[in-house]
């Protein structure tokens, strides 16, 4: 770990400001990725802004009849939330999938749509890494390498790196809307659908936000029924990344939404599957993953994709 | 103490703290925090700086400069010592790599350097900050299957009785197929860890975390060239071994160079990813295996050839290990190869060669029984053996290998279970049931303790080593058996060179020779206390002495007596084969659509000699039961082959198997004596719980779904393209 200054803002708009004009600064909320991070300098901040404490810990209901979760609201507290267990079961499943107990106590609701891949390229220092070294190249690409793990659609020839996150998925199912507040004192939305980017030539920038920009709040629309299913698939029955998870909403009629964890850099998600959700897993995988670009190792993400939303569709 | 023949009568007969259930001793102080483990030696070295090691960054060639000058300027540092300033150090025993010093890198994180400094933090931080440059070696073809390919058949046997050809030439049904077992990964709770006073470059002082105080004590010597007088070892608390620390590793070397170098004690503990690593680790094995058998399910050839991979000079992993004499068979043929590969080191993991013999060998019994159309509890039981089948003039000591398989078929309702593979369901998942024969050789060693008796009290100085195992109160309670005693009575003072040398902890010896270490020990001290009171004969019973007209509690006794003495193995047992056997009975359910698979109930049936003590070595058993679930299911090494190193090198990506993977866990031993084998007739169980486990997953998932998959771990993406279309 590098030393590093360290400071605790006054307000979300003092945090943005302070971030965007102290060089290397990044924002410390429940540390439970970044801390890890910077003890393997992976990431090397020079100046930590600590916005624990800045208020940002509930969740209200909006006018729209949906619920806005403060953006320091905890895994834990979210998943259990009675409202959140009522409205939006499939974030709840979602979030109780991931992780442990003691990282859901810490880890927060922005945080956790920022947690970084888990490629063990990334992760180690001595390896060539597009999105720990910009240019430096991908060993997860080079032969030989070991690709179980890693992306399957919507990667680049830069970076094959998946988002880990069980949460984002189910909020990418559920249409959510990510807030913040800009160095500026600026309020912004951001659909969640826009809020990671693809890796590209890129592979650094992870999200559509701006240096300094702040996510203050997550806000989920109205519900939307139906019923809401997360199966995450992975080797051991806890404590695991996603090897292929799948969030289902599913209407009477049969309409709903698919969203997918562990294939691809983002949660991943279109509106051309959704609308296949009546013809069956098949049609809704041939749509969703056209394109695909797996690796001899993880090839089996599309069949495992689709067989998982069959057992779901069974079910529901 | 020779053992020279097989026990006839003696005082464990009537044990009264032998073989009783009994919470470890050393429980409260693990529970509560307060055992001394070798990373926070705090009261022995209160004044112990931080040392970090830095790994090399590649998988092998040479350094061609190496720059340390900013992280010795960097804060609170207070030395760094790097790979090209020292000589390269003598090997200990059994390393097959070298710990440090010289340009060379044989293998991925082998430590080049290490920072001394103030804080952990800051020694962490300047780690980083040495510059490193490489001149890689030579691509290696990193390809275990080729390697296979290359020796099979070449090199004289191992083992070959009878006329093999002609059996499989004549056989009513034959099996003939590869398995593959991945490298894995001790993965220890406690990493390796040391703290070292060597501040005056003189006498050094090592508290570590090591299985074989006496190994580790020689191989320093060696290591460093000095006298091993000038060096103690202690290693009282082991936060798990599994052979991992059998020899000495870096930790220990790095602690003692920087201690050296800053002048203060140094402590080092290997990060996680130098665990697997830097360290050792399983090998991966390649294997082939042929079964012929007759109508009358009788095997009459076992033909098992199988490689494995190392540094050149090491042993690999010997996956043909129970092959010569686990079942009956008129022929057979055993050959194991161990090919050379630049990787990080392999060596001895739990149930060296058994544990990954057992997951392919088992699975081939499996196949066989189906072919033949037998019950494979009844195949197995009609293959079984009284005596060597290599030898057959040996016979086994005792082996209840039938009734483990009796025993738990019956009490795992094995009679109940569907017998078409894929036919039983529950809900989304196909439920399958699988069994597995287990074994695993019964070795011993020799091993002293001393015993004193001092007001009253009686203490055993042993070296022998406590990995979590129960050791303080296996020995404990032999002590008290043997002096008629109350366990409260006994100190166990262990895991010092200052004490008399014993078997160490390692290859299931532990506990067998070290009970019988300090049987011999306090046999010794009860003849001289008898001697000093004058009887030709004494009595040792609830605390007292008597003899004659002599009739005292040991507590009257005032002057210290003390007797020293080692258990030596005498040549009859040459004229046995000394195995521990056993059963494994599963129940899995492997999800029909993902093919996620989740073990629902196990069972485990061991004849294991005399159980020392029931609660602790159930909790070996089930602890080995746990990593073959692990073994079966998620663990394995991911070899880079391109850059040849292990890239899933922390514990979220090296999954051992969690809480949520762990079913009901039942145990049985059965009530068995072995005379052979110890004066407690007693063998070691620690191993033998691990061994058959994965492949009775392996056959309870072909029972389930009728897909056999022979490569392990059984993740989905071996078969989820046989698994039934949806």
């Amino acid at each position: 770990m590098r030393a590093f200054s360290y400071e605790k803002p006054a307000d979300p708009a003092a945090a943005a400001a302070r971030a965007a004009e102290v060089e290397g600064a990044k924002f410390l909320a429940g540390g439970t990725n970044l801390l890890d991070l910077m003890k393997l300098e992976i990431e090397t901040p020079l100046h930590v802004i600590d916005v624990n404490g800045l208020g940002l810990d509930e969740i209200t209901e909006t006018e729209e009849g949906g619920l806005r979760i403060g953006t320091l609201v905890t895994n834990t507290a979210l998943s259990a939330d009675a409202r959140i267990r009522r409205d939006y079961p499939l974030l709840t499943r979602a979030i109780a999938a991931g992780a442990t107990g003691q990282l859901r106590n810490k880890a927060t609701t922005g945080g956790n749509l920022l947690q970084r891949t888990r490629c063990p390229y990334f992760y180690d220092t001595n390896q060539p890494c597009n999105k720990r070294v910009p240019g430096s190249g991908c060993a997860a690409l080079s032969e030989g390498a070991f690709s179980r793990q890693l992306g399957v659609i919507g990667t680049s020839d830069a970076c094959i790196a998946t988002h880990p996150s069980d949460m984002a998925v189910a909020m990418r199912a559920l249409d959510a809307v990510v807030e913040t507040v800009t160095p500026t004192g600026m309020t912004r939305e951001i659909p969640l659908e826009e809020f990671h980017l693809l890796p590209g030539d890129t592979p650094e920038q992870e999200t559509a936000l701006m240096p300094g920009e702040l996510i203050t709040h997550v806000r989920l629309p109205a519900p939307v029924g139906g019923v809401q299913e997360y199966h995450k698939v992975r080797d051991r029955a806890s404590y695991a990344f996603a090897l292929v998870s799948v969030a289902l909403i599913r209407q009477a009629d049969g309409s709903g939404r698919v969203a997918l964890g562990g294939v691809a850099p983002k949660p991943w998600r279109s509106d051309a599957a959704d609308a296949e959700l009546p013809n069956g897993a098949s049609a809704v995988m041939s749509v969703l993953l056209d394109g695909a670009r797996p690796t001899e190792e993880n090839a089996f993400k599309i069949t495992l994709a689709e067989r998982t939303l069959a057992a779901m569709l069974k079910e529901s | 103490m020779e053992f020279t023949k097989p026990v006839e009568s003696n005082l464990f007969d009537n044990a009264k703290v032998v073989g009783k259930p009994m919470q470890r001793i050393d429980g409260p102080l693990k529970v509560t925090g307060t055992a001394p483990y070798a990373y926070e030696r705090n009261d022995a070295a209160p004044d112990a700086l931080y040392g970090y090691p830095l790994g090399a960054g590649i998988g092998h060639g040479r350094i061609t400069r190496m720059d340390a000058e900013a992280a010795r300027n960097a804060p609170g540092v207070r030395a760094v010592v790097t790979t090209l300033e020292i000589d390269p150090l003598e090997k200990g025993m059994n390393n097959v790599a070298r710990l440090f010093g010289g340009d060379e890198v044989q293998h991925y994180h082998q430590a080049v350097a290490v920072v001394v400094a103030d804080t952990f933090e800051q020694a962490r931080a300047a780690s980083a900050l040495i510059e490193v440059e490489y001149e890689e070696g030579a691509p290696a073809d990193l390809d275990l299957d080729a390697a296979f390919e290359r020796v099979q058949g070449t090199g004289e046997p191992d083992t070959l009785v009878g006329d093999v050809d002609a059996a499989f030439r004549d056989a009513a049904q034959v099996v003939d197929q590869m398995y593959h077992t991945p490298g894995e990964s001790h993965t220890m709770m406690e990493p390796h860890s040391s703290t070292v006073d060597w501040s005056g470059g003189e006498d050094m002082t090592v508290w570590t975390s090591n299985q074989m105080i006496n190994w580790n004590h020689q191989s320093i010597a060696t290591t460093f060239g000095i006298d091993q007088e000038r060096i103690r070892v202690e290693s009282p608390y082991v936060g798990g071994g599994f052979g991992s620390k059998l020899w000495l590793r870096a930790d220990a070397v790095l602690a003692a160079l920087g201690s050296r170098a800053a002048g203060v004690p140094v402590k080092l503990a290997l990060p996680r990813p130098m665990v697997m690593n830097n360290t050792t680790h399983r090998s991966a094995t390649v294997q082939r295996i042929r079964l012929a058998a007759g109508t009358d399910g009788k095997l009459t050839g076992i033909w098992h050839e199988a490689a494995a991979y190392c540094l050149p000079g090491g042993r690999g992993e010997n996956a043909t290990a129970q092959t010569p004499v686990f079942y009956a068979g008129e022929t057979r043929r055993v050959k194991n190869h161990v090919v050379d590969m630049p990787l990080p080191e392999t060596a001895d993991m739990r149930a060296p060669g058994e544990a990954s013999g057992l997951m392919a060998l088992e699975i081939a019994m499996d196949e066989m029984a189906e072919k033949l159309g037998m019950d494979p509890v009844q195949f197995r039981i009609v293959n079984d053996t009284q005596v060597n089948p290599s030898d057959p003039d040996i016979p086994f000591s005792d082996r209840h290998f039938v009734e483990c398989l009796e025993r738990g078929a019956e009490a795992f309702n094995w009679s109940q279970r569907n017998t078409s593979p894929g036919g039983q369901r529950d809900g989304d998942w196909l439920i399958g049931h699988g069994v597995a024969g287990a074994y695993r050789g019964a070795l011993v060693m020799p091993s002293g303790a001393r015993a004193i008796l001092d007001g009253g009290k009686l203490i055993i100085e042993t070296d022998m080593t406590d990995i979590g195992t129960g050791s303080y109160t296996i020995l404990a309670q032999t002590a008290a058996e043997t002096m008629g005693m109350d366990v409260a009575d006994v100190e166990m003072r262990m895991a010092n060179s200052a004490y008399p040398v014993s078997s160490g902890s390692g290859g299931q010896f532990g506990a067998p020779s070290s009970t019988s270490g300090v049987y011999a020990a306090c046999m010794a001290l009860r003849e001289k206390i008898a001697g000093n009171l004058g009887l030709d004969e004494a009595e040792f019973n609830g605390g007292r002495v008597t003899g004659g007209d002599t009739d005292m509690a040991l507590s009257e006794i005032n002057e210290e007596v003390s007797a020293e003495d080692a258990i030596q193995w005498g040549d009859f047992q040459k004229g046995y084969a000394m195995g521990t056997f056993g059963a494994h009975f599963v129940e899995v359910g492997v999800h029909a659509y993902t093919g996620e698979t989740r073990v629902r109930r196990m069972l485990a049936v061991c004849d294991a000699g005399r159980i020392i003590n029931p609660i602790t070595a159930r909790s070996q058993v089930i602890g080995g039961m746990v990593m073959g679930v692990g073994a079966a299911l998620s663990e394995d090494m991911a070899l880079d082959t391109g850059r040849g190193f292990f890239a899933n090198h922390d514990m979220a990506n090296y999954e051992v198997a969690v809480h949520a993977d762990i079913p009901e866990q039942e145990v049985i031993f059965l009530d068995t004596l072995d005379a052979v084998a110890t004066p407690l007739k007693a063998k070691g169980v620690g191993e033998l719980g691990l061994c058959g486990v994965a492949a009775a997953i392996a056959n309870g998932v072909y029972n389930a779904t009728g897909v056999r998959v022979r490569d392990y771990p059984l993740t989905m993406d071996k078969f989820i393209d046989r698994l039934p279309a949806v």
